[in-house]
């Protein structure tokens, strides 16, 4: 028995019925498609994450307040007041930091004119925009003689000249943020969503000293951003915060660091790990459907063996081995499966580039995904065809003939 | 002469239950080349287990079976296929033809399991099979396209493609009428005539003087095996009372 004439055998009986063929395909195709677009989806998602990541600069270094114990009581992080602008100055003596900036928020209602809005101001040093790799469109950034005098001098996002300055150009009007008024000196070139789908137009930036004295009535800040010489000593960069925050917090060895340092690098592997996370278990719900497909051929192939009982029994009164019957419904149900693979695939892939495009992530063909789906196609459809086709190939010729 | 099929104290043994039955109690007898052999007896004699043990489609349980010369009453499974696909060519009597799938698709079939026929051969040898039963503008046609007698011309069709030594037919004109009959029998008749050797398995003994020699079963004995005297289906054909065309 050569190959061709099994393919031959079993193809043209495929095309006797072809409805049922198609019906039966169905399962596979849905199962494919829904692994395939699940998993490029999965990976265009992490892909947008990196590129968003990446463009805010993997050398940034956060060091934010951690929380702490008082009598054994977990006071969570808001209170901790232990972050200072001093600290933010120690930790230029590290070779590897080359910016660094207090960060101190503020939420208020910004107002211009019959226009208000509620806004979030940011106070850092000139620094700040540097770090943040954030650009200006037009005026000029605040200086440190800005700093040095607390001046009610601010620096707006896009978000905020959309919502308070409709048709006018903003530099040099004069806003308020609660009761205090600012004189915008500039307004900042727009950078969208961050990955956590954050507005990074929404901000007001203002000299830390404004924000601390006239605003809060604070001398602590509640964040310091800096800037890692580059990328490659980041980490190095890292090691040297902790040291000098140790030293200046003055935390003896064993007791736990009263703040936390964070590194780019570090929040680009947690959200690739929750993406990945997410990828897998999507993955995992589609190979369901695979699986359900797959039955869906069984079923459909053990019907057929039973319903062609007659037509084994031909096939074997005029020379069919054994084995010819075997292999003729194992290949029906691996080109069923196969062709049901083919079609998922596309399908899927199709599915996965409408939506990666609505979403505005990059389109990304996961190969493996690819050629796995198409060898678990194939060995579904030998799995799965396999029972059925044992079934036909022990049928006893004389009562196959004679079954109705 | 050699004989083309040779069966020698042919006996089947059933077990059902605890009970034996035997279907064949010790057949013995030849079919010459050129023969047109017709196997009779009522149901239960043990025709149907002849025929089967005749196809290589069931072993004897003892006693020897000689097909073309080879001894096949030991041969396995495969061995038994390879026989049944290059030296017997079966008709049924509900035809087997594949639903859905042309007349020429239908003979093709058994060389479809005989490699050493390219598939160019196997379409020649296919459509002069189907013109040598008389259906040459009918090669395309599904069987549900074509009446019982046309069917069974291509299941005959079907039988003569790879050339068999012997065809066995099961009954073949048991679900056509008797003008068909007739037109299948002169058919046999004219394979015959041109050196096939045919066993023609039925019960209805006005279809047995069509052939040339009956074999009478009864309760797994031979109790006859004579020459018939040859009726000609054509002249059968032709005395066929018009009333009878509807």
């Amino acid at each position: 028995m050569n190959f061709a004439n099994l393919f031959k055998i079993a193809g043209r009986a495929l095309l006797r019925n072809k409805t049922r063929a198609l019906l039966t395909m169905l399962g596979i195709i849905i199962g494919i498609a829904s692994v395939i677009a699940m998993v490029s989806l999965g990976q265009s998602s992490q892909r947008s994450i990196n590129d968003q990541i990446s463009t805010m600069g993997t050398n940034l270094i956060n060091v934010m307040r951690a929380s702490q114990r008082q009598g054994g009581v977990n006071i969570g992080s808001g209170n901790v007041q232990t972050l200072t602008v001093k600290d933010a100055e120690a930790m230029l003596k590290s070779p590897y930091i080359s910016m660094v900036s207090p960060l101190v928020n503020a939420s208020d209602q910004a107002v211009y004119g019959a226009n208000n809005w509620p806004a979030s101001m940011q106070g850092g040093s000139p620094q700040l925009l540097d770090i943040r790799k954030m650009e200006i469109a037009s005026g000029t950034n605040f200086t440190e003689q800005d700093v040095a005098n607390s001046a009610k001098v601010a620096v707006i996002g896009e978000t905020i000249v959309e919502n308070l300055f409709p048709g006018e150009d903003p530099v040099g009007k004069i806003i308020r943020f609660g009761k205090i008024p600012f004189r915008v000196i500039g307004v900042l070139a727009p950078k969208g969503q961050n990955q956590m789908g954050q507005d990074q137009d929404d901000v007001i930036i203002a000299p830390y000293t404004t924000v601390q004295k006239r605003i809060l009535a604070i001398n602590y800040v509640h964040m310091i951003m800096a800037s890692a010489a580059s990328e490659e000593v980041a980490n190095l960069a890292q090691v040297d915060v902790e040291e000098i925050l140790r030293k200046q917090h003055k935390i003896k060895p064993g007791q736990e660091d009263d703040f936390r340092v964070r590194t780019q690098q570090e929040m680009l592997e947690t959200m690739e790990s929750i993406s990945g996370f997410l990828t897998v278990l999507l993955a995992a719900i589609a190979s369901i459907s695979l699986i359900v497909g797959g039955i869906g051929i069984m079923n459909i192939m053990y019907v057929t063996v039973t319903e062609r009982t007659r037509e084994i029994g031909l096939r074997m009164s005029i020379g069919a081995r054994n084995r010819d019957i075997l292999l003729q419904f194992l290949f029906e149900s691996t080109i069923l499966s196969l062709i049901g693979g083919v079609i998922g695939i596309l399908i899927g892939l199709g599915l996965s580039y409408l939506a990666s495009s609505a979403l505005n992530w990059p389109y990304v063909v996961s190969t493996t995904a690819v050629s796995l789906s198409f060898i678990v196609c194939a060995a579904t459809g030998i799995f799965f065809g396999w029972y059925p086709a044992r079934k036909a190939a022990s049928l006893d010729p004389i009562n196959a003939l004679r079954y109705e | 002469m050699e004989a083309i099929l040779s069966v020698r104290k042919l006996r089947r043994d059933f077990h059902v239950g605890s009970e034996v039955v035997h279907a064949l109690r010790g057949v013995t007898f030849d079919v010459l080349p050129g023969e047109f052999v017709s196997v009779m007896g009522t149901s239960g004699s043990g025709k149907s287990t002849l025929l089967n043990i005749l196809g290589c489609l069931d072993q004897p349980t003892s006693g020897e079976y000689f097909i073309d010369g080879t001894l096949v009453s030991q041969m396995s499974k495969d061995e038994l296929s390879t026989i049944r696909n290059r030296k017997i060519g079966f008709i049924f009597q509900s035809y087997n033809l594949l639903a859905r799938t042309s007349a020429l698709e239908n003979v093709e079939l058994p060389l479809l399991y005989n490699n050493t026929v390219s598939s160019s051969e196997r379409r020649r040898r296919a459509k002069l099979a189907l013109e040598q039963v008389g259906l040459a503008d009918r090669m395309g046609h599904m069987p549900n396209q074509l009446s019982g007698g046309q069917q069974q011309r291509v299941a005959i069709a079907r039988s003569l493609v790879n050339d068999p030594v012997i065809l066995l037919a099961d009954e073949a004109t048991g679900n056509l009428d008797t003008r068909t009959s007739y037109e299948i029998m002169s058919l046999f008749q004219q394979l015959n005539r041109d050196g096939k050797t045919i066993a023609f398995v039925t019960h209805e003994p006005d279809i047995a003087i069509f052939t040339g020699r009956t074999i009478m079963l009864r309760d797994g004995n031979v109790i006859k095996d004579e020459p018939v005297e040859t009726q000609s289906a054509r002249q059968a054909l032709e005395d066929l009372p018009v009333s009878e065309d509807y």
